[in-house]
């Protein structure tokens, strides 16, 4: 059955999954449902510690078992060594038929692909995927399905009880022996812990994992010793100069800059500049070249930000810092500026649900006015692919994107035309994760393409002249011109993923990828 | 022509291709690795021999690591691996078998 992005998403995997085809954005406005509480185990008596010697300990006394979920954060990003750790002793104990209900996984977690291959892990739940796990997928390795969702989709999911976690196992960069759970003050410091918050309302078992035991009340907490039931302490959760590093060097690639330049002159030549307009934007030289141009026009026209929110660095903390923007809302620190700036009284904690959630009451996404996204490939019909290389193998994760692209106003989307020989614009892109729907601009270094959905952003960039406008198609032909067609990659029949909606419908599937042709 | 003897052109940075040519076993012999085969491989394979073919090249073993590199330079990288095997370094066909 073709979904509303074009895909064909197979009977079999409908039926497999209970899960219906994408059917746009909002199909599950004001739809009710029933949020499903865990099973908790009080306590009350004041003799009871929660103090457990080892991971070991911690995994029997929840009854760690065959077929069990487990839940980790990433906001260690590629430092993290709690999720090594955990899946060493549960592969040790012999389990068999394990759900990685991950945030995300990366490189770090390389070493979990062995125990997809003896069977250890036959399914994984996470935004995505990088190194040798995606690669792993993608050839067919994971016995089960791997679910990729969105930062907000994870949640819905959570809530809805359709991903039922056993064990939640929280790194915590301090913890006091009753499970107040901080994301500062320790050895190994993230900033927040926005991502965990919901494993904590709706895991049976919730585990905190610290090296850095500080005294009760560890205080205020980020995550509540009312959701903990274990903490064990550990010599090292993470290793701090992979989690957060300085803040990147601004760009000096000239493509970039123009990307940027580009990108800043759609933001303030669209209808929502103006004061108290609200902002994200990532990590990528572009996107954060993008912020400190904005930053001087801001200042030169006495313009100031109401709320960014997000995945925050440096730049946007330097807002906060010169007062151009009234309060940051944090769901992870990109680098060491941003984890040391929570100290600021505006920069303001938020869980990943409160950020994202699509099935909450209101999320802080849908009061944006201006996202600022990468993608790895964006097609004619605006569709955004961040999690699948062109190659066809698994690559990437959807984060927030899926998320944000819908909340926001106008979402800009800034791609270099080419990355090497491969296009970033094409007919087609290998899998949606993002549905062109929710996007509005594309920025290129060849010009800027508006989505014909939004004839009100077009004109106001005409009347502008302020940037080379092309239509999508013409972007995908330059493209084209220059590298040539690209030949459909070739995948085998099995699915071996599935791209999820935010709304827990199917948006695409991701196949088995077809061993690279001999000679 | 004939490969003389082994030689090498291009480097293996981000968008470029390392062609090497040795004298081969009577056919020409192509061993291709690429970053985008998948998408790429055919449309790879098709220039090199089309370029071989110019130069009348039938007896061959090519080794090609690619990097993304684009058709015009993948042409390049060929056409100069052969006539670094030939020592030829002057007075060279601009514009004849060399386009």
């Amino acid at each position: 059955m073709k979904n509303a992005v074009g895909r064909e998403i197979p009977e079999e995997i409908l039926k497999l999954t209970g899960k219906e085809p994408f059917q746009g954005n909002n199909y599950k406005q004001g739809v009710p449902f029933r949020r499903m509480g865990p099973i908790i185990r009080p306590n009350m008596d004041n003799q009871h510690s929660k103090l457990v010697g080892s991971i070991r300990e911690a995994l029997e006394k929840c009854h760690a078992h065959n077929g069990m979920t487990v839940s980790f954060h990433h906001h260690f990003r590629e430092g993290d060594l709690i999720v090594n750790m955990v899946m060493k002793e549960i592969h040790d104990m012999g389990l068999k038929n394990i759900t990685v209900a991950a945030t995300s996984l990366g490189k770090a977690h390389d070493p979990l692909v062995p125990m997809i291959e003896d069977g250890t892990i036959t399914r994984i739940e996470a935004s995505g995927v990088r190194g040798k796990i995606g690669e792993a997928i993608s050839a067919g390795k994971l016995k089960g399905l791997a679910i990729m969702r969105s930062h907000g989709g994870r949640v819905r999911s959570l809530v809805t009880g359709e991903t039922k976690v056993d064990i939640a196992f929280i790194g915590a960069p301090t913890s006091d022996d009753y499970g107040n759970l901080r994301g500062i003050g320790g050895k190994t410091n993230c900033g927040v812990l926005s991502y965990s918050h919901v494993d904590g309302d709706c895991a049976e078992y919730v585990v905190a994992i610290t090296d850095c035991l500080v005294p009760f009340p560890n205080f205020p907490a980020h995550i509540s010793m009312t959701k903990v039931d274990y903490v064990c302490v550990v010599d090292a959760i993470g290793i701090p100069e992979k989690i957060a590093t300085g803040a990147a060097k601004p760009t000096t690639d000239q493509r970039k800059l123009m990307m940027a330049e580009y990108c800043t002159q759609v933001v303030v030549n669209t209808p929502y500049f103006k004061d108290g307009f609200s902002y994200q934007t990532g990590v990528g030289g572009a996107s954060i070249a993008s912020t400190i141009s904005l930053t001087k026009i801001m200042q030169e026209r006495g313009i100031k930000m109401g709320f960014g929110v997000g995945g925050l660095t440096k730049p946007m903390c330097d807002l906060l810092d010169m007062g151009l923007v009234r309060v940051l809302m944090d769901t992870q620190a990109f680098d060491l500026d941003a984890v040391s700036n929570v100290i600021n009284p505006a920069h303001h904690r938020i869980t990943a649900g409160a950020y994202a959630n699509p099935f909450n009451k209101g999320a802080f996404v849908n009061r944006l006015d201006y996202v600022i996204l990468a993608s790895l490939e964006v097609d004619v019909h605006f569709n955004c692919n961040v999690v699948v290389g062109s190659d066809g193998v698994i690559t990437g994760a959807q984060g927030g994107h899926p998320d944000t692209a819908q909340g926001a106003k106008c979402t800009i989307v800034i791609c270099p035309l080419l990355q090497g020989r491969i296009p970033a614009i094409c007919t087609d892109v290998t899998t949606v994760t993002t549905p062109g729907e929710s996007v509005d601009i594309v920025v290129t270094d060849y010009g800027v393409a508006v989505n014909p959905n939004r004839p009100d952003l077009l004109e106001a960039l005409k009347k502008a002249d302020c940037v080379p406008l092309k239509t999508i198609e013409e972007l995908r032909d330059i493209a084209y011109s220059i590298v040539g067609e690209p030949e459909p990659v070739e995948f085998e029949d099995r699915i071996v993923g599935i791209i999820e909606a935010r709304d827990g419908t199917i948006m695409d599937v991701v196949r088995q990828v077809k061993p690279i042709p001999e000679h | 022509m004939e490969i003389k003897k082994a030689a090498v052109a291009g480097t293996l940075e981000s968008s470029d291709c390392m062609v090497t040519v040795e004298p081969g076993d009577g056919t020409v012999e192509l061993d291709l690795e690429s970053a985008v085969i998948r998408q790429y491989g055919k449309q790879i394979r098709k220039v090199i021999h089309e370029t071989l073919e110019r130069l009348d090249v039938t007896d061959a073993k090519v080794t090609v690591v690619d990097k993304g590199a684009l058709d015009c330079t993948i042409k390049a990288r060929v056409e100069c691996a052969v006539y670094r095997s030939n020592d030829i370094k002057k007075g060279l066909p601009w514009g004849g078998v060399i386009r």
